[in-house]
């Protein structure tokens, strides 16, 4: 595992984070030791299959987790302020303005019954001094800015009456009006068809770029995070158990479980009866008694130094790393 | 039922002690209504002008009314009444409603609209007062009280009724049922009708409470049951004169012991539900 | 589309009509006997029959039955001998008063607590607040009349006597709507304003107490249902402070069905009416309709039922207005 530091310090740090929720079925331990850089203007993929904790990573990292969820260990710091320490407060003025969030089914994911004109407004409301008078105008600017067509009617316009991949420029546009330092993008184009998903990424890709704003990019389809993600972090059952620049990563993948994912992934013309697939499931995440490598049970290449060592974690200001005690 | 129904209940009962109590409870009030008459110290229509208003006593544990006659009495006899009623209101109610709404759901078209137009119209009224309006007209009798107490609860059958049958009239059994050359009647009846009992079980117990509450109601204000019937909506208008001069025994117990039935219906049927459904809980 | 729901109404209207129709004169029995009384004499019933065009055939009968209601004629009552219509359109506002009173008791109690039990699940609030929904229908409206005025009257004498809209000593507020809280505001009386609050605040809570259970369990599950829904998530992840999270976006959403439920609230309230109004004695419509039925005076009783149901659809349709104003998407569905 290498570690160089590299250039200024970062913008987003996730150190060492583990995360449970307590059920009626028991606790389960979604994330553990969980280190995570981000730093200022990059693009960093987080991949994984569903229930791996991307998601429950993104909504840590926002504190906007219910009150079942609890932090065991770790620390968030965004632009030097301690987010696990903060108050509602103070998070409430982070969120929407410094990190802001984008979520998978933007039809439901929009206030059914306001018009989105009015959505947009209660953002640069809380966040911006906008003038009540400027305020139709900033919106109409957001909805421009994103590319809905004829931005004057749809500033009137309720979500139901908006397509799927106009719900989701709603929801970019909701998220970049003040202008954050960090977008986050849940699934952003799952439900979406495959022009509108490109449409909508590119579109991120784009106001990245001038705003110079840093992207995580959470998605389960490895294509696309191939194609505009700087890094690549990819998590297992609530572990990061690699992380590797998006070039290094495809074409030297050194956890077992990146290469079975890389390779179960359908190529244009690949036919069905050669598609991979990784055996087993995850791990139940309420087992008392969770390996140190959770992939050690679904791993063709364990040996007993999985489950006797402790396994080190990825340190956060690695530029690349693997959690493994058998890399490829 | 099988051995997974039961284990099933079991948990429920001990999950919810409250739907235990209930059904305890529930029990207890039919055996009430079963052997009343049996149970009661005095005799309810037995007036002795002698010991008239007497508070509670080691004689009478709930005192006596205007007329002399022991309270505990009359309200174990009146559970019977009040029982009679809402049993034969909702069992009415149920089979004509539930098969209204099969045909309604099965066959559509213009059975479906009639039958709508029939239930939209009962439910244009407020029930309470269609319910007056019937035995008003019918006469006042306790058979009339059914009646009318049958008839406001109609729509609500035929709704439920309609819409499970329609969500079944493409099932695969009922395909199935048709090709093997059952006419359209049997199908209904032996395929469809035993699988839209348990959703519509849950609010068979919550009618009863209802229907009960209705029956008093209507006793209340001098409908259906007349004196010295033993009812006890009735027997709450009788102490309702005596209680703003201080002689609560007269209202209160028989008000206390209809709330209590009442809440046991709920309290079952909420626990019905819980048994069928533990989503559908609210 | 306001039309349209307009225009849904009139079939109940209709069945409205042809019911009431057949419940006073084409049931078994001889109707004529009914209107004429039980003290009634052959002569008098068949001088009842004759007026009353009770000899004639149904359907001539029913196109006699329209024309009197087009005119508003509901008959005459035979123990006062005034005509029905001018009687209930006397009494109506007192019952108005008290319904609304009700629901406005009603709503302030349930939607609240509703709202504190879904934002607080599984605390003993929420498992409070089931329990009351379960008991409240349970609850005979008019055993809880008399308990309550029993407790706050005889007992602590914190209510005034349950005898009517106002003290006594105090005459009436000149009358403009009927209602007498609205009429002494509008007189500035505030005297007898206080006083038709005192009397209003039993007999109104009484209303009240049976329809807050379901408004609170519909409160209760629509909030604990949007709350969980994603949109929102969205919201809280932009930084909306949590009370605009829970008011204008949560609430608002959450009232949708809660509107819905006023349609069984109304059916429960005019019901309860009746035995409300024998409980403290109140001149409304529904001891006019009891009075009625002891005497077995008929026509009141088919006035009542008529003028509750023509009520009950007209408050239907307003609540089926007031959804469509609410929530933007019924346009597509109609």
């Amino acid at each position: 595992m290498s570690s160089e530091a590299a250039g200024p310090s970062p913008l987003l740090e996730v150190m060492d984070l583990s995360l449970e929720f307590r059920t009626r079925s028991g606790t389960v331990h979604a994330l553990q030791g969980v280190n995570l850089a981000v730093r200022k203007g990059e693009t960093v993929g987080i991949v994984g299959e569903s229930g791996s904790g991307k998601s429950v990573l993104s909504f840590a990292i926002l504190r906007i987790l219910d009150a079942a969820a609890r932090v065991t260990s770790g620390a968030i710091e965004f632009a030097g302020m301690d987010m696990l320490a903060a108050s509602e407060r103070s998070l409430e003025e982070v969120r929407g303005r410094e990190i802001s969030m984008i979520f998978q089914n933007p039809r439901t994911a929009l206030n059914p019954i306001r018009r989105i004109g009015r959505q947009i407004e209660d953002v640069l409301a809380v966040h911006t001094s906008t003038l009540r008078a400027d305020m139709k105008k900033k919106a109409i600017e957001a909805l421009a800015r994103v590319r809905i067509p004829d931005p004057e009617r749809r500033y009137h316009a309720y979500p139901f009456e908006l397509s799927g991949g106009q719900c989701q420029r709603v929801m970019i546009a909701l998220a970049l009006a003040c202008n954050p330092q960090l977008l986050i993008a849940d699934e952003p184009t799952t439900g979406l068809d495959v022009t509108t998903q490109a449409a909508i990424l590119a579109l991120i890709s784009e106001l990245a770029a001038e705003r110079r704003m840093a992207t995580i990019l959470i998605t389960h389809d490895l294509a696309l995070a191939s194609e505009y993600c700087d890094r690549i972090i990819v998590m297992h059952a609530g572990h990061v158990v690699e992380l590797a620049p998006t070039g290094q990563l495809f074409s030297r993948p050194r956890h077992p479980y990146t290469a079975r994912l890389i390779a179960s992934t359908p190529a244009p013309a690949q036919s069905i009866a050669t598609l991979a697939s990784i055996p087993g499931n995850l791990p139940d995440l309420r087992r008392t008694d969770l390996p140190n490598c959770r992939f050690h049970e679904r791993c063709g290449r364990s040996q007993d130094a999985c489950t006797a060592l402790a396994l080190p974690n990825i340190p956060v200001d690695a530029q690349s790393g693997v959690r493994c005690v058998n890399p490829l | 039922m099988s051995a997974a129904t039961l284990k099933h209940i079991r948990y429920v009962a001990t999950e919810n002690p409250v739907t235990l109590v209930a059904f305890l409870l529930f029990s207890g009030f039919v055996l009430l209504a079963l052997f009343g008459p049996w149970i009661a110290p005095y005799d309810p229509l037995a007036s002795n002008s002698g010991a008239a208003l007497k508070p509670p006593s080691a004689a009478h544990w709930f005192g006596t009314d205007s007329l002399g006659r022991d309270i505990l009495s009359r309200i174990i006899v009146a559970a019977r009444l009040d029982f009679g009623i809402a049993v034969s209101a909702v069992a009415a109610s149920f089979v004509i409603g539930a098969a209204l709404g099969s045909l309604a759901g099965f066959y559509g078209g213009w059975a479906d609209r009639i039958i709508g137009r029939i239930a939209d119209t009962i439910m244009a009224f407020p029930l309470f007062v269609l319910a007056m309006g019937i035995v008003a007209a019918l006469g006042n009798t306790v058979a009339n009280i059914v009646i009318a107490t049958a008839i406001i609860n109609l729509p609500f059958y035929i709704r439920v009724a309609r819409a499970e049958v329609n969500v079944r009239r493409g099932a695969g059994y009922v395909e199935a049922a048709r090709l093997a050359g059952n006419s359209d009647l049997r199908v209904l009846a032996m395929h469809v009708f035993p699988n839209i009992l348990p959703p519509i079980m849950v609010q068979i117990s919550l009618n009863m409470g209802w229907a009960i509450l209705n029956a008093a109601g209507l006793s209340f204000i001098g409908l259906g049951v007349r004196p010295p019937q033993a009812e006890w909506g009735i027997m709450v208008a009788e102490g309702a004169t005596y209680i703003i001069s201080g002689e609560w025994w007269v209202a209160l117990f028989p008000g206390a012991v209809l709330m209590l039935a009442v809440f046991t219906f709920n309290l079952l049927g909420d626990g019905l539900r819980d048994i069928m459904d533990p989503r559908m809980r609210t | 589309m306001i039309l349209k729901r307009l225009f849904g109404a009139l079939p109940n209207i209709v069945g409205v009509v042809i019911v009431t129709f057949i419940l006073t004169r084409a049931l078994p029995g001889d109707p004529a006997a009914y209107f004429a009384g039980p003290a009634a004499t052959t002569e008098a019933i068949e001088q009842v029959r004759a007026s009353l065009g009770l000899d004639k055939t149904l359907a001539h009968q029913f196109v006699l039955y329209l024309k009197d209601l087009a005119r508003g004629d509901l008959g005459n009552s035979l123990t006062t001998g005034q005509p029905v219509v001018t009687e209930i359109r006397q009494r109506l506002p007192a019952s108005l008063e008290l319904t609304f009173c009700g629901l406005l008791i009603a709503v302030v109690v349930a939607v609240p607590l509703g709202v504190l039990a879904a934002t607080r699940p599984g605390t003993w609030v929420d498992h409070l607040c089931r329990l009351l929904a379960t008991a409240g229908v349970s609850l005979p409206t008019f055993f809880t009349g008399l308990l309550l005025a029993y407790v706050f009257y005889f007992l602590l004498g914190l209510a005034p006597s349950p005898l009517g809209r106002i003290d006594v000593s105090f005459p009436p507020p000149p009358a403009v709507t009927g209602l007498y809280l609205v009429d002494s505001l509008l007189a500035r009386d505030l005297e007898s304003f206080r006083a038709s609050a005192r009397q209003l605040v039993l007999p109104a809570l009484t209303m009240g107490l049976f329809v807050m259970a379901p408004l609170m369990r519909m409160t209760r599950a629509s909030m604990l249902g949007v709350l969980s829904s994603e949109f929102i998530r969205t919201a809280r992840a932009s930084g909306l402070p949590r009370s605009q999270v829970l008011y204008a976006y949560a609430f608002r959403n959450a009232l949708l069905p809660v509107v819905t439920t006023l349609g069984m609230v109304f059916s429960f309230l005019l019901g309860s009416n009746v035995l409300v109004e024998k409980v403290f004695a109140w001149p409304g419509i529904g001891s006019y309709v009891i009075e009625a039925l002891v005497s077995s005076d008929y026509a009141p009783v088919q006035g009542f039922v008529l003028t509750m149901a023509l009520l009950y659809v007209a408050l239907n349709l307003a609540i089926d207005v007031m959804y469509v104003l609410i929530d933007p998407r019924v346009g597509i569905e109609g």
